[in-house]
């Protein structure tokens, strides 16, 4: 590489971190906190003894892993308008994450809750607390600790997939890149660039899933 | 100690596990005060009496009368709140312990006294310190359980039950899943329960503990109870053949 392909990569350093900053990262980190309250919604119909519920919540899981994000995002953002339901990109792009993470996670948290073994339910029965009680104080608590690992894998596919919301014209990170690189004609620096940025993201997050794993395990022998 | 005032009188009772009819009818009185050991062999249905009493299981017949409160007709399919509302006469103790991972000794024991019943938490805590001095574990109060023994944990169990401050404490097979040297200590637990008058429902295996402590020995078996006096009766001199059978296979094991 020569000087000026040193210089492209310097000067498009900043935009690019812009574009994470302000799109990427904020676009990851909402979707994804809606979704996870989609997706204990969801758990929770999934487990009820209600036919009707537990088999919409198991339609609703079906349709979200049975039919491509990208799709569902366009949906969104192209289709709704046809229908005169108009919604911008960002809120667009923010609706199809949170509804997929929503679909995604919510298996993972229904099989975290299966995995409390059932002596805990009964011991807070015994103590007289109520089902609700006993979910949000006793079986989350321990089903958060198996749920991390799956969970942070959703989370950093959803790092990525918010690439996507670059085709509904959200200005992230590689839109920015798409930019640069249609102006400077330097695909392969550019887009290779918008990669290493993503990578270290994922990494800082895998970082931040091992602490928090060593934490929730601190009451657990190993 | 008189045992006059009844505590719980159970009549009837019938469960059944699909095909499988567990409990064929039990009758069952307990008073105040009193230590009732529930023996027999496995699958006879002793830990069911136990899990229906408490609301864990919903028979399918059958009447449970704790004193003072509206009895409970499973023929007439009670309401959840019915059968939860059992629990507020009684707590159980596990054979596995069950004791919450995720929070200390102390927030184990103080858990249901400060979230169900409303109590300050200052005086749940003082009451929670000195029930874990009586078993000798005061010094255990901030531990989590996996740094507890079993025979530790189980104590922690049978403290979690009493704050409450129940009618009648139910152990399922308390001790059975325990070490052999870690045994003694549960039931000195349990054997210092009894003096102070506590009332109890235990199922055991330990023939000679309940020789010792109980004042009326059930002993069932094939979801019926056969036999039921005091244990110098049923474990000494039994009148029916088959509990003879159950106490001397014990014997020679």
């Amino acid at each position: 590489m020569d000087e000026s392909t040193w210089d492209l990569v310097a000067g498009s350093f900043l935009p690019l971190l812009e574009g994470a900053v302000r799109g990427t990262i904020p676009l990851a980190l909402i979707s994804f906190a809606l979704g996870l309250v989609i997706a204990l919604g969801i758990a929770l119909m999934r487990l009820s003894k209600v036919r009707v519920v537990s088999a919409l919540a198991r339609g609703y899981v079906s349709i979200i892993r049975g039919t491509p994000l990208l799709v569902q995002l366009f949906v969104i953002f192209y289709g709704l308008p046809s229908i005169g339901v108009l919604v911008d990109p960002w809120p667009s792009a923010i609706v199809a994450f949170s509804l997929n993470v929503g679909g995604y996670a919510a298996e993972v948290i229904r099989a975290a809750i299966l995995s409390v073994p059932r002596g805990q339910w009964e011991a807070a029965y015994t103590i007289r607390m109520s089902p609700a009680q006993t979910m949000s104080r006793v079986i989350l608590p321990q089903a958060a600790r198996v749920s991390v690992p799956p969970l942070s894998n959703t989370f950093i596919s959803l790092v990525k997939d918010t690439s996507l919301a670059s085709l509904i014209l959200v200005t992230e990170m590689f839109r920015q890149a798409q930019e640069i690189a249609a102006f400077s004609r330097e695909f392969m620096v550019i887009y290779i660039e918008a990669a290493v940025i993503y990578w270290v993201i994922c990494v800082v997050l895998s970082a931040g899933q091992t602490a928090l794993e060593r934490r929730l395990d601190r009451h657990v022998a190993r | 100690m008189s045992h006059d005032e009844g505590v719980l009188e159970v009549r009837g009772l019938h469960k059944r596990f699909g095909e499988v009819e567990v409990l064929k009818g039990i009758d069952l009185d307990i008073h105040r005060g009193e230590v009732v050991a529930l023996i027999g062999p496995s699958g006879s249905g002793k830990t069911t009496v136990l899990r229906c009493l408490n609301g864990l299981e919903v028979p399918d017949a059958g009447t449970v009368d704790f004193a003072d409160a509206t009895p409970v007709d499973f023929a007439a399919s009670p309401s959840r709140a019915a059968v939860a509302g059992l629990r507020e006469h009684s707590a159980m103790v596990f054979q596995h312990y069950n004791l919450f991972p995720h929070r200390t000794v102390l927030e184990n024991v103080i858990e249901g006294p400060v979230l169900v019943q409303k109590r300050r938490r200052a005086d749940a805590t003082a009451d929670a310190r000195a029930l874990l001095e009586r078993v000798g574990l005061a010094d255990k109060a901030d531990a989590y359980p996996y740094e507890l023994s079993g025979g530790q944990q189980q104590r922690v169990g049978i403290v979690r039950a009493l704050a409450l401050k129940p009618r009648l404490l139910l152990f399922d097979e308390p001790t059975s899943a325990l070490d052999p040297e870690l045994v003694g200590d549960v039931l000195a637990a349990i054997r210092e329960l009894a003096a102070e008058g506590w009332t109890m429902l235990l199922v055991t295996h330990e023939l000679r503990f309940a020789r010792d402590v109980a004042d009326q020995v059930v002993f069932m078996d094939g979801g019926v109870v056969v036999e039921a006096g005091p244990p110098s009766e049923v474990l000494v001199s039994p009148r029916q053949e088959r509990t003879r059978q159950f106490l001397q296979r014990l014997l020679d094991h």
